[in-house]
């Protein structure tokens, strides 16, 4: 009974038992046709905004104002520029990643440096960022559509047991983030920083490198995400970053991160992530248009909101 | 005895010499702008944006953030195509309804303590999705009034400039001139003490969300006005725009710091931003980055002159 008890307090669980109603819901709906299916479906189209939501909660963990607008640009531009870059060639796949991964190091070293020289708040300069980024992502595209290698396209749809491999390589990128943040220095650093960055400068932190590699990390997810995206929708398109911005913050307050700062939370990433993902489907099955659709994804974040914020008041 | 220049004076020359370096070059590359027609096509699309900014400065006002600007304006512009033109009343009624969902916004936003990113991030998909009910596709059509009021010619100034310094003047006195808009900028300030004074910071937020909803309307109906047709997606990049507006304007994230002609101004920028560089024969693909460059080397001039105001005062 201490076990469930403490399973309540977690902040994530809530994610998870939302999550696991909708997929009820859905499967009763189906008459437990689409249990697999569904469940996999989750798994494989979750994984994006998991990763690119595990990047976003380290830059809002750094407490009030922190956040990431660059996220669906660098995406963008690092889908277009690796898939160019490999060109159709199975033996360029792992250079391409690096180009990714290049242009992730790029766009966050530059949104700190616009931070902290201009000394703008993070929305304004990654604001501007995304605008030079996108620009840039326009010019390289023009328009068409890259294909990427097709071992890589391959990789990005397939999977052991039906399992896509993108939900795996989501999977390890969140428990490295777990790992980072829980068991080791940085993850203390950020936390302070979150919690008050004059008492965390005090104390010796190195906010500015703290802060500084948070915004890297974040950028380099999103590469990520968007190599692996691009290569798994078949191509890179200029407007296939567009719902992560919206995404990436929602999954990060739906998981149960604080909005205010210093408390992140891994594991509900995943159930908001899957909770995002089931509640489009639920609503698909019962035949609702992409209005209604919208309509109510709005309505569940605030009412998720509304209701962690209740949570919160009664602690206190 | 040396000159002092008030704090806002210096606040509001960045932009305005902004602007004015802006609009130089144009004329540079561009002679025959220089002429009512010129300035016309020049301005033309700044005036929804310049409402929009406006919008978004009443919630910077109180601290927040709202990221649902585009969307809103979007669905201001469906209901424009849509209900205005063909029963007035019932869309002056939605519109006037959706005013009303700002106010409770702000006032929800207020007493639950929420961050008002996520609670106008969550309205965003709410408004896209009764635009995209409204018009599943590009259409509809602009109401006769507005679309005489946008493409009316008056005498000497086009009509874009009347309606930006108009737009500047009534803001800025709802904002710096009356009671309600002092309220509003001390929320911004310190919360703690407006309560204490006795005012309701309640009333004061709820105020601010009515007339950013109010402003952002407008934006809505001036698109539709000038595009004849709307659609759901018709003016999402407006929320990044508005803030950049806002901020290039010289107001402030915290601390109730905005200044309604700033804001206008600074629309206006991002709006010349676009024309300048097609005379530069740049592609237009680098426009949306250019503006995104133009608010950093702006922002890096402020850095400047703050310095140089600190200097001032320290020596």
């Amino acid at each position: 009974m201490s076990a469930l008890a403490s399973l309540t307090r977690k902040p994530w669980i809530w994610s998870f038992v939302a999550a696991g109603l909708v997929w009820l819901v859905t499967v009763l709906f189906t008459g437990g046709a689409s249990a697999l299916g569904l469940t996999l479906a989750a798994l494989t189209f979750s994984s994006f905004a998991i990763i690119v939501g595990t990047g976003q909660m380290l830059v809002i963990t750094l407490g009030p104002g922190n956040i990431d607008l660059s996220v669906p640009a660098t995406m963008t531009l690092a889908g277009t520029l690796a898939l160019k870059f490999m060109a159709v060639d199975n033996s360029l796949i792992l250079p391409g990643l690096l180009v990714a991964i290049a242009i992730g190091l790029a766009v966050g070293s530059v949104n700190y440096g616009l931070i902290k020289l201009l000394r703008i708040p993070p929305i304004i300069a990654t604001l501007c960022m995304s605008f030079i980024v996108q620009s840039t992502a326009i010019w390289s595209n023009r328009g068409l559509r890259i294909k990427p290698p097709p071992a890589l396209a391959e990789f990005a749809t397939s999977g052991p047991f039906g399992i896509a491999n993108v939900a795996l390589v989501a999977l390890l990128i969140t428990i490295i983030a777990w790992i980072f943040l829980e068991r080791s220095i940085y993850g203390r650093w950020i936390t302070s920083i979150g919690q008050s960055m004059a008492a965390a400068r005090m104390a010796g932190v190195p906010v500015d490198g703290a802060r500084f590699l948070t915004y890297v990390i974040c950028a380099v997810l999103a590469s990520i995400a968007g190599y692996l995206l691009a290569s798994f929708s078949g191509g890179a398109a200029l407007n296939m970053g567009a719902e992560y911005l919206l995404m990436s913050i929602a999954v990060v307050v739906i998981g149960g991160t604080s909005v205010a700062g210093g408390f992140s939370n891994v594991p509900g990433i995943w159930g908001a992530s899957l909770f995002m993902f089931l509640v489009v489907s639920m609503l698909n099955t019962y035949g609702l248009g992409a209005g209604f659709r919208m309509i109510m994804t709005g309505i569940i974040i605030i009412a998720v909101i509304l209701l962690a914020s209740r949570r919160n008041t009664s602690l206190t | 005895m040396s000159l002092r220049i008030p704090v806002d004076t210096i606040r509001l020359a960045v932009p305005v010499l902004a602007l004015s370096a802006l609009l130089i070059a144009v004329f540079w590359l561009q002679p025959r702008a220089m002429s009512y027609l010129g300035l016309n096509l020049l301005f033309n699309l700044a005036v929804p944006i310049a409402l929009a900014t406006v919008a978004q400065m009443f919630i910077l006002a109180v601290n927040d953030l709202d990221l649902s600007m585009g969307a809103f304006v979007s669905f201001a512009a469906c209901v424009t195509a849509t209900f205005l033109h063909s029963s007035p009343l019932l869309g002056a009624l939605i519109l006037a309804a959706a005013v009303a969902v700002y106010a409770a916004m702000g006032a929800i936003i207020h007493l639950r303590n929420l961050p008002s990113i996520v609670v106008t991030l969550g309205m965003s998909f709410v408004w896209t999705g009764i635009a995209v009910l409204l018009l599943p596709a590009p259409g509809g059509a602009a109401p006769a009034w507005v679309r005489s009021l946008m493409t009316a010619k008056p005498p000497l100034v086009p009509m874009a400039i009347v309606a930006s310094v108009v737009i500047a003047l009534v803001t800025h006195l709802i904002l710096m001139r009356t009671s309600l808009g002092v309220l509003i900028r001390a929320v911004g300030g310190n919360q703690q003490s407006v309560a204490r004074a006795g005012w309701s910071p309640l009333l004061a937020k709820a105020a601010a969300y009515a007339l950013a909803g109010t402003f952002a309307v407008l934006a809505g109906i001036a698109l539709v006005g000038l595009t004849t047709s709307a659609d759901a997606n018709i003016a999402l990049r407006y929320t990044l725009l508005s803030i950049a507006g806002v901020i290039l304007g010289g107001g402030e994230f915290v601390g109730g710091r905005v200044s309604p002609v700033g804001a206008v101004i600074g629309a206006l920028t991002l709006a010349l931003a676009g024309s300048f560089l097609s005379f530069l024969r740049i592609s237009p693909d680098w426009q949306i980055g250019a503006q995104g460059a133009i608010l950093v080397i702006v922002l890096a001039l402020r850095l400047f002159l703050n310095k140089l105001e600190r200097q001032e005062r320290g020596g």
